[in-house]
């Protein structure tokens, strides 16, 4: 039998972006957009609403690219188990402004709440520290989420947490779905240039 | 540019040249044969990060970040490699996000090891159902002028762009 979180998804994200600072954030599909984009429309946000196992990989390229900026990614655990081998690739290229979230319901929440294997006892902060983490954490309770919101945010990296939650729902807050205007906008915030 | 007519010579070294002109920081792949000289070229150039890949997905997603990021990068894979991108691919059309490939073809020109046709031959078709705009190549002496052509198709008018370099230049898969 599975066992029940108390943290609800929407208020650890907002507690972590309260802290960002001039963090990129890079959300992964589903949950994670809404999550985000319901704290603010920050033009440093990257919304992947597509591209299913993409987030992290999406954020060790930038991550490269601005070695001195953070770059966070905010995404689900069947967000991250379709792109379970960039755990491997980044934890063998050591980016160290980069940490990994995890909001981990243990199910595809827009789909239906159906399981995912983490659920079923795959650790992905095992994952994550084989592969070569320079920091990682399973965070269940309010204490916990508190203790490692330093780490999160500056910690040297590649840094990486689950955060296991309640798998209920929280209100829907689209962000802007245009790829093309959220991409020119993210890239100008970031870069200060114009293209 | 190296001397064509030399022995000695190989596109490798001229793409590799061609990536420094173009202020390409990052390079990802997954090895292959017939990519072998420029991955060994990149991989000892201390400007370009080269970063080996678990799978091209990955590249397709790292190359939008570095595009994101202000740098430009290229992704470099077997054709068999491509058929792993395409749902990845659906970023760089929805956003227009610039992407240069280098893909070194199997399946193809005298192939001799069946396992290897069914995703080459589907490359080419594979690359265009995603929108990836293809360049392809069949002689060594214009890969570079391919690629440099390829490169401002991507970076200047925010395209993705593949160059499909021929069996016919690697000669792998000759001998099974």
């Amino acid at each position: 039998m599975a066992i029940s979180y108390k943290l609800q998804r929407r208020k650890v994200v907002h507690q972590i972006l309260k802290e960002r600072g001039d963090a990129a954030v890079i959300t992964g599909i589903g949950n994670a957009v809404h999550d985000v984009a319901s704290f603010n429309d920050d033009p440093k946000n990257m919304y992947l609403a597509g591209v299913m196992g993409g987030a992290s990989m999406v954020a060790f390229g930038i991550a490269l690219a601005q070695p001195k900026r953070r770059v966070l990614v905010i995404t689900g655990d069947g967000e991250l188990l379709a792109g379970v081998g960039s755990l491997a690739t980044i934890g063998v290229e050591q980016p160290k402004n980069m940490s990994i979230i995890v909001i981990d319901n243990q199910a595809y929440g827009a789909t239906g709440n159906q399981h995912t294997h983490t659920g079923s006892g795959v650790d992905l902060v095992g994952i994550a520290a084989a592969s070569g983490f320079k920091k990682t954490a399973l965070i269940t309770t309010q204490a916990e989420l508190e203790s490692e919101l330093p780490k999160i945010h500056s910690e040297p990296g590649p840094y990486f947490a689950v955060v296991k939650v309640t798998n209920k729902s929280s209100p829907r807050i689209d962000a802007p779905r245009d790829g093309t205007y959220v991409a020119r906008r993210f890239r100008a915030a970031v870069t200060g240039e114009s293209m | 540019m190296g001397n064509k007519k030399s022995k000695n010579w190989h596109w490798s070294q001229d793409v590799h040249a061609l990536f420094k002109k173009l202020g390409i920081e990052q390079v990802a792949y997954v090895p292959d044969g017939g990519l072998a000289k420029l991955i060994n070229r990149c991989q000892a150039d201390a400007s370009i990060r080269s970063v080996v890949l678990t799978t091209e997905e990955e590249g397709v997603a790292q190359m939008a970040g570095a595009w994101l990021g202000g740098q430009k990068g290229v992704l470099l894979t077997q054709s068999g490699g491509v058929g792993n991108c395409i749902n990845m691919l659906s970023m760089m059309q929805e956003c227009r996000i610039p992407l240069l490939a280098l893909v070194s073809m199997r399946g193809e020109w005298g192939e001799c090891f069946p396992w290897q046709v069914p995703m080459g031959q589907s490359t080419i078709p594979a690359l265009e159902a995603a929108k990836v705009i293809v360049h392809h190549v069949d002689q060594a002496e214009k890969v570079p002028e391919t690629v440099h052509a390829a490169a401002r198709l991507a970076f200047d008018s925010y395209r993705a762009v593949a160059v499909v370099i021929s069996q016919r230049i690697s000669g792998s898969g000759s001998r099974g």
